[in-house]
């Protein structure tokens, strides 16, 4: 089981990996003004407002850029390499940073998919099946 | 009024044996020496931050190395655009009247101080911890993210892009301080080694060792009479998967902030020193601001618009792709060429006719845009 106080010291940021370690992306979205918003921050950055709920995204949506990194920042990672770095547009109105699959392109319709990256967990996102 | 009196660097790139201290000290002097200036005559003292020497009052650790003793003192942290705010915070404390010469400097041995891989894990923190860095993202995947984006969008090339490099690496060659001096040509850098794609190594800046300085003075105190004459800032967004609209950063906002400031229009300006982390960094700032069009920026350079002899003369110590990135130091080494453009002693980089000069860096991933507007009186 995924030790999840070594996800983050952040409690968001813990229940949304968490989440991704049992194959879900959560995103806000503000009961006040019906904003919805990534990265969660339990507060709705349109409006002000405390009342944000977590839903859970369909996993469905668009590569908006992609990189594809050679030289990764530790050699931990290295057995990794080359892997692609997306922002990814989901279908619910967020942006996201996830893995992808390097052959993809900009503007690709895509779905998650969840995979283990370093110490973790991480969502990589594919072309359709 | 506020005018840079006086400036002063070490020499960029590997330094072994270096300490950051030391490299301030080289370069604070050197540039006190040139104002004319005492330590004692300073009265304000601004650095940035050191990834090498993390310090919670770094300053006036500084102040006192120099046996300085001043009346304003602290340090700013705005990453790559540290340098440009560090000046326009001294501008303000000057117009105010609340320091007569305040000492601005920056100082890291980025290079030697640490390992490749400390560096590169330190600087991508400039991502979001939670929600970027652990998908093994470095600075150079957060700009290869952004040059995918702008090329798909604008129609930008990889040999656009690569004229950036190899202008600045011609640039260096002139200058006896700077980290990289060999030329290149787009052939190299489009065939140079991955980093993270579309970005190849000689897309990005290297990490140097090095030291720079200013003097900003109330009153126009030496031979080099350059006034820093509008100033502005925008930040849009701190990580770039929060950046919402890729066509307009904050650079162009900042620009304008500086230019109303000034009172001048983008067709004043005679000297360009732009913020160049990478090639997509400098392409993009230069068409965002408005100086060439959307996609324009390697048709710029191919005609030779940004060279000594051309009609936007830009980063010619060879910005941070050639001249060497230090971390705050890096951004503050455009600020000092062109002080020294301005005040006609740049040697055998001098441009004609540089009576106009505009600075702008950026910190983060297009997240802080600091601009600066300076001529010569």
């Amino acid at each position: 089981m995924t030790d999840t106080a070594s996800l983050s010291a952040d409690p968001l940021a813990r229940d949304w990996w968490t989440g991704v370690a049992d194959g879900r992306i959560g995103y806000e979205v503000c009961r006040d003004c019906n904003a919805a918003q990534f990265y969660p921050r339990g507060r709705c950055t349109a409006c002000g407002s405390t009342r944000v709920e977590t839903r859970q995204a369909a996993g469905n949506g668009t590569i908006f850029s992609i990189t594809v990194v050679h030289r990764p920042p530790s050699p931990a990672l290295q057995a990794f390499a080359p892997y692609a770095i997306a922002l990814v547009d989901l279908d619910e109105g967020v942006r996201l940073m996830a893995h992808a699959d390097p052959a993809l392109w900009i503007g690709a319709r895509v779905r998650a998919t969840f995979v283990p990256f370093g110490e973790r967990i991480v969502p990589r996102f594919v072309a359709p099946a | 009024m506020a005018f840079i009196s006086g400036v002063g660097n070490t020499r960029y790139g590997k330094i072994e044996g270096s300490t950051t201290m030391g490299l301030a000290a080289e370069a604070a002097h050197a540039a006190m020496a040139d104002a004319g200036l005492r330590p004692q005559e300073i009265d304000g003292l601004l650095t940035g931050y050191a990834t090498t020497m993390p310090h919670i009052m770094l300053a006036t650790v500084i102040a006192e190395l120099l046996g300085i003793r001043p009346a304003y003192a602290h340090a700013l942290q705005a990453g790559g655009a540290t340098g440009v705010a560090m000046a326009m915070l001294a501008k303000i404390l000057v117009d105010s009247g609340r320091c007569q010469a305040v000492l601005i400097v920056a100082a890291e041995n980025r290079a030697s101080g640490q390992s490749r891989d400390q560096a590169i894990q330190t600087l991508a923190q400039a991502g979001h911890p939670d929600y970027e860095v652990p998908y093994g993202a470095t600075i150079p995947a957060y700009y290869g993210l952004l040059a995918a984006r702008y090329m798909h969008q604008f129609g930008v090339t990889g040999a656009d892009l690569a004229e950036m490099a190899v202008l600045m690496r011609r640039h260096a060659g002139l200058h006896p301080d700077a980290h990289l001096r060999s030329p290149i040509s787009t052939e190299d850098v489009m065939a140079s080694k991955p980093i993270a794609l579309p970005l190849r190594l000689l897309d990005c800046c290297p990490v140097s060792d090095g030291g720079i300085a200013a003097v900003i003075t109330r009153e126009p105190i030496s031979a080099s009479r350059v006034r820093i004459r509008g100033t502005g800032q925008a930040h849009f967004h701190q990580h770039i998967s929060c950046a919402r609209d890729w066509a307009d950063m904050g650079a162009q906002a900042s620009a304008r902030r500086a230019l109303d400031d000034a009172g001048m229009a983008l067709t004043d300006l005679r000297y360009l020193a732009i913020y160049d982390s990478f090639t997509i960094t400098l392409a993009m700032l230069l068409e965002e601001i408005g100086f060439v069009r959307r996609a324009g920026a390697g048709e710029a350079a191919r005609a030779g618009r940004f060279g000594l002899e051309g009609d936007m003369p830009l980063n010619t110590h060879g910005g941070l792709l050639s001249f060497g990135h230090c971390g705050v130091g890096g951004g503050l080494a455009h600020l000092v060429e062109t002080q020294r453009q301005l005040a006609g002693r740049a040697g055998e980089r001098q441009v004609k006719n540089a009576t106009t000069g505009f600075v702008h860096g950026d910190g983060g991933v297009m997240s802080s845009h600091v601009s600066m507007v300076l001529e010569r009186v």
